[in-house]
C-alpha cells in the first residue's frame, strides 16, 4: 500500500493510505497518527485519523509544509517495519434493534427509500442474502467493530466490521437523505455502521437505537464527565442486542447517573487477528466479559 | 454588567478565535468566520484581539446594556443605531446604561462583529467561548441567541476610548467583483478531467442560498466531468464518492460534480465526497462576508503563493494592531 499525500491548502496535509476501505488501510492510518501524536511535532495542531486516510493540520508559520511532509513520509515508511499492535479499548454498546422510534422515522421518510414496502432492517437482510431480520441482527452483533473514524459531527463514530470482506454487511444510503434521525440511532451506509450522536439529518439505514448517550456537551452523564465524547478512533465496539425492558431499565439507569458502560482495555494485534478472525474475536469477547 | 437580548437577529452567536484540537472527534474549530474583523472589533474597544464577541449574520440584533460601556461594530456594513441614532461601523462609541443598540439594514458584506469592552463572558468550553450550534456546545447555552437572553460581560481591562476608527485599507474586506478566492488544487483533483479542472477555475460561480457557518455552496459553473473508475470498496457508487475521509477547513467538495461547497469554521469534519482542492487560509475571512448571489471566481495558486498571501494577511493584522495600540 503506497500512501498518497496531498496538501489541503497551506494548513493541511491529507494522506490517503488506501483508496478502498480495508482493515489494513485503517490500521495503518491509526498507527501513523499515533506516531505523529507521540512525535509531538512543533506546529502540528490537529491529528485526524479516518477510515483509510488521515489528515494533519499545521501552522505553516511554525513548520514548513515540505518539512512536515518529509516527516510524515518518514513515519509512513517506518510503520512498514513496526509490529502492527495497538493498545485500545473494547466497549459494549447495548442496542434495541427494530425499536419504535427509528421505525416511526423510517415510515415517515419511506418515499426516500429503495424499498418503500418494507423496513430498513428487512431491506438490509434481503440484500445481504440473509433470510430474516433476526439473522441480520445476529450477523450485525456477533462480531466486533472498529471505530474507524470519529467525526462528521461531534462524537459520531464510523464503525467497520471486523470480519473478512466477503462476510461484511453492506447497504446503500437512502436514495435521498432524511431531514430527521433520532438521537442514538444505530445506522449503516456502505460498509460502515454509525451511531448518530445528535438528532439531525442522515442518509444511513436505521437498524435500532442505543440507550447509552455517547456525546454530552453539558457533561452531566456520569461516564462523560471526564470528556464529552465517548469514542476515540481505534476503539473496538461490541453490540449487545437487548429487549425493550432492558432498554427502559438502561435509560432509567442513565438518568439516575448509575449506568456503568462495560469498557475494557485491550491490546489488538492485526497479525494475530488475520491469522484466525473468529478465534481472535472470541478472545476479544472474553476480555470484554472478564473471562 | 450584562447585555440583554431584546431581539436576536437572524442567527447571532457568541464567537472568539475558536477551539483547536478536537477536530479528530468531530468538534470543529468554530470561531468568527471573519477573524480579522473580529480582532478589529475587539481592539477598538480595548479588548484582547481574541475576546468573545457577537457575530450577527445578514441582520443585527437589538441589545440593551445594563451598565456604561464601549462598543464597536466591524465586518459587514451593518450600521449600528444607538437609541435610534446612526453610528459609524469600524468605530468605537460609548453606550450608557439602559441605552438600546439596534441596526439598520445590511448595506454590504454578510457578518457584523459586535464587541463590548470586557468581552462576552460565557463559560469557556474546551478552551473557547465560541458557539458550535450543531453540537449544542459553547457560546450561550450552545445555541444562537434568543430574545430574553442575558449575556454576561467581563471586566474591561482598560476604559475603551470613544471614536477610535479603523482605516479602510486595514479592514481586509472583499474587494472587487467577482470576489476572487485563491485555492490550491489537490486532494482528489485527479478524479476530474483536465477540461473540468480548467472549467472550475475559469467559470464564474455564485454564492447559493445554502451558505452558513458549516459551509458555503456555489452554483452556476459547468458540472465537472469525472475520470472513469471502478468504485473502490467502501466508497459508494457515485463518481463523486470517496471512502469517507477527513475534510480540511476550506476544502472544496463537489457532490455529484455539480455545486462546490467550501467548508468553513463549523465544518463537518469528514464525509464521503471528493474534494478538488482547498481555499487558502488567507482568503477564508472573505468567504464569511459573501452574500448569496455574489459572483465568485476560484483562482488557482500554488503553495508559495499561498504562503505569500498568508504573510500579507498577517502583516495586515500587525498593522491593525499598531494602528490601535
Amino acid at each position: 500500500m503506497q500512501t498518497r499525500f496531498s496538501f489541503g491548502g497551506d494548513e493541511h496535509i491529507f494522506a490517503e493510505v488506501g483508496e478502498a476501505m480495508s482493515l489494513e488501510a485503517f490500521f495503518k492510518s491509526l498507527f501513523i497518527t499515533n506516531a505523529v501524536r507521540d512525535a509531538k511535532i512543533k506546529g502540528v495542531t490537529e491529528i485526524c485519523p479516518a477510515n483509510a486516510s488521515y489528515q494533519v493540520k499545521f501552522d505553516p508559520d511554525q513548520i514548513k509544509p515540505d518539512d512536515l511532509l518529509t516527516e510524515l513520509k518518514r513515519l509512513d515508511s517506518a510503520s512498514e517495519k513496526s509490529e502492527p499492535v495497538i493498545k485500545t479499548r473494547i466497549i459494549e454498546i447495548p442496542v434495541l434493534y427494530n425499536d419504535p422510534w427509528t421505525h416511526e422515522t423510517l415510515m415517515r421518510f419511506r418515499e426516500r427509500h429503495q424499498n418503500p414496502e418494507g423496513t430498513d432492517l428487512e431491506y438490509a437482510a434481503r440484500i445481504n442474502g440473509l433470510d430474516s431480520v433476526d439473522a441480520f441482527i445476529k450477523a450485525h452483533s456477533s462480531a466486533p467493530w472498529f471505530v474507524s473514524m470519529v467525526g462528521f459531527v461531534a462524537g459520531l463514530p464510523f464503525l467497520y466490521q471486523m470480519v473478512e470482506r466477503k462476510r461484511q454487511l453492506q447497504a446503500p444510503k437512502y436514495l435521498r437523505p432524511r431531514t430527521d434521525t433520532p438521537k442514538l440511532t444505530v445506522g449503516h451506509g456502505g460498509c460502515f455502521s454509525c451511531i448518530y450522536s445528535v438528532r439531525g439529518a442522515g442518509g444511513y439505514q436505521m437498524f435500532g437505537i442505543t440507550p447509552m448517550p455517547i456525546y454530552d456537551p453539558n457533561q452531566n452523564i456520569s461516564y462523560l464527565r471526564d470528556f464529552m465524547c465517548l469514542f476515540k478512533p481505534g476503539d473496538i465496539v461490541k453490540w449487545k442486542p437487548i429487549d425493550r425492558a432492558a432498554y427502559d431499565a438502561a435509560v432509567a439507569d442513565v438518568d439516575a447517573g448509575r449506568f456503568a458502560p462495560v469498557i475494557r482495555d485491550v491490546s489488538f494485534s492485526l497479525t494475530e487477528f488475520n491469522r484466525d478472525v473468529d478465534a481472535y474475536n472470541s478472545k476479544l469477547d472474553g476480555v470484554l466479559h472478564g473471562r | 454588567m450584562a447585555v440583554k437580548v431584546l431581539k436576536p437577529g437572524l442567527a447571532t452567536t457568541v464567537q472568539d478565535l475558536g477551539r483547536p484540537g478536537y477536530y479528530h472527534i468531530g468538534i470543529p474549530l468554530s470561531g468568527g468566520m471573519d477573524r480579522h474583523a473580529l480582532a478589529a472589533a475587539n481592539l477598538l474597544v480595548g479588548n484582547e484581539a481574541g475576546a468573545a464577541v457577537l457575530e450577527a449574520v445578514f441582520m443585527g440584533p437589538e441589545l440593551e446594556f445594563t451598565a456604561d460601556t464601549t462598543v464597536a461594530v466591524t465586518g459587514a456594513e451593518l450600521p449600528p443605531k444607538l437609541d435610534g441614532e446612526l453610528r459609524e461601523t469600524w468605530t468605537s462609541f460609548k453606550v450608557k446604561r439602559g441605552q438600546i443598540l439596534s441596526f439598520d439594514f445590511l448595506k454590504q458584506g454578510a457578518r457584523g462583529y459586535i464587541a463590548v469592552a470586557g468581552g462576552i463572558d460565557v463559560p469557556v468550553v474546551l478552551g473557547s467561548r465560541s458557539t458550535y450550534a450543531l453540537g449544542a456546545l459553547g457560546g450561550f447555552k450552545g445555541r444562537k441567541l434568543e430574545a430574553g437572553d442575558e449575556l454576561p460581560v467581563g471586566n474591561a481591562a482598560a476604559t475603551g476610548k470613544d471614536g477610535r476608527s479603523v482605516a479602510r485599507d486595514l479592514r481586509g474586506q472583499p474587494a472587487g467583483m467577482p470576489t476572487e478566492l485563491r485555492a490550491m488544487p489537490g486532494l482528489y483533483w485527479h478524479r476530474i478531467t483536465e477540461a473540468a479542472g480548467n472549467g472550475f477555475f475559469s467559470d464564474t460561480w455564485k454564492v447559493a442560498p445554502e451558505a452558513d457557518r458549516i459551509g458555503y455552496r456555489f452554483k452556476g459553473g459547468q458540472p465537472l466531468d469525472f475520470v472513469p473508475r471502478e468504485p473502490p470498496f467502501g466508497a459508494g457508487s457515485d463518481p463523486s464518492n470517496i471512502t469517507d475521509a477527513c475534510y480540511p477547513y476550506g476544502s472544496i467538495q463537489v457532490p455529484g460534480g455539480t455545486e462546490p461547497i467550501v467548508l468553513h469554521r463549523d465544518a463537518v469534519s469528514g464525509g464521503g465526497y471528493f474534494m478538488v482542492g482547498t481555499v487558502i487560509a488567507a482568503d477564508m475571512d472573505l468567504i464569511g462576508q459573501l452574500q448569496p448571489n455574489t459572483p465568485v471566481k476560484f483562482v488557482k495558486v500554488d503553495m508559495d503563493q499561498a504562503l505569500a498571501a498568508r504573510r500579507s494577511r498577517s502583516e495586515l493584522l500587525s498593522r491593525l494592531h499598531s494602528a490601535l495600540a
